[in-house]
């Protein structure tokens, strides 16, 4: 099923709202917004034949605010090049949704001391919601977060999991 | 160190000063928690080295079974320590309780080079007296005895004071049998949830008690001086929170729950500030202090690099911390005063954090870090210069003994938590097991004060 990027957008920040602290990935959001939508921005891009159409810059778009993991290099907090294009979208969608609300995780590998890795997380949440801000977001749209190596995505000591446990999740709320 | 020839004389012009040790131990501090699983000791390395002891099964002078297996106790804390190698029971000829029994030349053919033999006698339903006295085999000749009172429920302690008072007379060093440890243990459940404990246990892993639970994480567990307190991080609620702890009455307070980073607690030497690590709206972590009583806060560095894991020199005017501020994490040292400099410690590896003083203040024991190989070393203070005491790949969180001869630590095995332990000259290393789950983050408490 395809939806209008603009539905999506909109049904997502109240679904988002509902569902508490999981990662909710907007896709789930756009299933719901087939039904009666309320926000008075759904119908403007419905063909003739009734089903709801969506151009490839949308698609994109879509893409890319399902996308709610961002990933980094051992010991740093720099954001590397191929986050840019999903941090630009999600900062574009907070700007244009101010009471959207967006916690950010920060996460460390377990290698090194554990407290130490609590300052790598909250410094890699910081870079997000600084580039975040840099596309219009404000500073009140955000709360962070950091468990250093305490919540890992996956278990495992080699490189695999390593990579992905060094992360910031974008938690909407 | 004296060694004294008739030892049952100087047990009893002893007497006094030690039936009032025997009655320092106090009733149970937490009573009302629930038991945890226990720990076990391996000792790893160093065996070869242990000296031969025979702790011979205590005489019982009461009604019925023995109240408790004191000699029992004694054998396996000289042996976990890595330094004795005590003798099984069986292997002994000959099991004698009082002095006149001791014939030294069996126990030189068994090749054991000193004896522990004692008593316990119950003095009415719930006092016992236990008496020992420590032998050089080799030498034919008392070393030291005592005698020391106790309740019924004190017994296991009594035990470890002695093992202490043994320790300290062969090795010269206060023994630490009397202390305990704190740990989180993790328990992984079927359902993918996680249960976080802080838990308390004597420094043998036994009698084990949880001090908080959550199914958020819990961390950076620290002693207050007097060991009556615990400050810990909780992520209770999804934010995390410095809170402290009093242990006999479980009354806990949140004393920092700031926007952003709220980390690494560690009490002064004195026991009224705490030195934590906070990021408040600026989202970079400094050190502060807090006065517990006033509630004054101190910032004490502005660096914007990560400035984190403060511990406090033994003198309380300075605190070490793990700082990125040169590239990878490095310790300094910053005093208390207000505008004092940071100062640099460490330059041997690429990675130095979590620094934790020796007791006597000359070592710092850290987290070293070098081709992807995380283990524990010691830098001395005055030179700056590292031995590597461990060989794990991700060892971390040391914490000294508070008789400065020990570290303990947290690694893995075979994937699970585990905790382990080195001598601070590297020789005698110990795994300490938990029976289920993982363990992590252990911290040794003070010696216990009358």
């Amino acid at each position: 099923m395809r939806h209008a990027f603009v539905i999506l957008l909109t049904a997502a920040t109240l679904t988002l709202t509902a569902c508490g602290r999981d990662n909710v990935v907007p896709e789930d959001a756009g299933a719901n917004s087939n039904g009666a939508n309320d926000a008075g921005l759904s119908t403007d891009r419905q063909g003739n034949d009734g089903v709801i159409t969506e151009s490839p810059l949308e698609a994109e778009q879509r893409r890319l605010m399902q996308q709610l993991v961002v990933y980094f290099d051992y010991d740093e907090a720099e954001i590397l090049p191929e986050f840019n294009a999903l941090l630009q979208a999600h900062g574009q969608f907070l700007a244009r949704n101010a009471n959207s609300q967006l916690r950010l995780e920060g996460h460390a590998d377990e290698r090194g001391s554990r407290e130490y890795n609590i300052g790598l997380g909250e410094r890699r949440a910081q870079a997000v919601r600084r580039v975040l801000m840099l596309q219009g977001a404000a500073g009140t749209q955000f709360t962070t977060v950091s468990y250093g190596e305490e919540r890992p995505a996956q278990t495992g000591s080699d490189d695999e999991a390593w990579r992905l446990n060094r992360r910031v999740e974008l938690v909407y709320r | 160190m004296v060694r004294v020839a008739e030892s049952e004389a100087v047990a009893r012009s002893r007497r006094s000063r030690l039936s009032l040790l025997g009655l320092i131990v106090a009733a149970c501090a937490w009573c009302g928690t629930a038991a945890e699983a226990q720990l076990n000791i391996t000792i790893t390395e160093g065996q070869d080295a242990a000296v031969p002891i025979a702790v011979v099964p205590f005489g019982w002078q009461g009604t019925g079974a023995p109240a408790f297996d004191i000699a029992g106790v004694v054998s396996a804390d000289l042996g976990s320590s890595g330094r004795f190698a005590p003798m099984a029971t069986r292997d002994m000829v000959s099991r004698p309780t009082q002095a006149a029994q001791v014939n030294f030349q069996q126990w030189r053919t068994l090749e054991t080079d000193y004896l522990v033999i004692g008593t316990l006698t119950q003095d009415g339903p719930e006092n016992f007296t236990a008496t020992f006295q420590l032998f050089d085999v080799v030498r034919g000749e008392a070393l030291t005895g005592f005698r020391l009172q106790a309740g019924r429920a004190d017994l296991r302690r009594t035990a470890h004071r002695i093992s202490d008072m043994i320790f300290q007379e062969l090795t010269g060093i206060p023994g630490v049998f009397s202390t305990q440890i704190a740990y989180i243990s993790l328990e992984r459940r079927t359902d993918g949830s996680k249960q976080y404990r802080l838990i308390v246990s004597d420094a043998d892993g036994e009698n084990a008690q949880r001090v908080a639970e959550s199914t958020q994480p819990l961390l950076s567990p620290s002693w207050s001086p007097d060991a009556r307190r615990i400050a810990y991080v909780s992520f209770e609620g999804g934010v995390s929170g410095v809170y402290v702890q009093t242990l006999r009455t479980g009354t806990r307070e949140r004393v920092s729950a700031r926007a952003g980073v709220n980390s690494s607690p560690t009490f002064s030497p004195d026991g009224r500030m705490l030195a934590l690590v906070l990021s408040r709206d600026t989202g970079n972590l400094d050190i502060h202090t807090l006065d517990l009583s006033t509630q004054v806060l101190r910032q004490l560095t502005t660096d914007a690099a990560i400035d984190t894991e403060p511990t406090w020199s033994t003198d309380g005017r300075s605190i070490y911390f793990t700082s990125d501020r040169a590239g990878g994490p490095q310790v300094y040292r910053v005093g208390t005063e207000p505008g004092a400099r940071a100062q640099r410690v460490t330059y041997d590896r690429p990675y130095n954090a979590r620094p934790r003083i020796s007791p006597d203040g000359k070592q710092i024991a850290v987290v070293v870090g070098e081709n992807n190989r995380y283990q524990i070393g010691i830098v001395n203070v005055d030179n700056g210069d590292l031995q590597v005491l461990t060989n794990g790949r991700l060892d971390e969180s040391p914490s000294f003994a508070p008789n400065g001869a020990q570290i303990i630590y947290a690694t893995t095995q075979n994937g699970r938590g585990v905790l382990a332990s080195v001598s601070t000259d590297g020789r005698i290393k110990t795994q300490i097991a938990s029976v289920a789950g993982d363990v992590q983050e252990p911290v040794w408490g003070p010696f216990p004060r009358p």
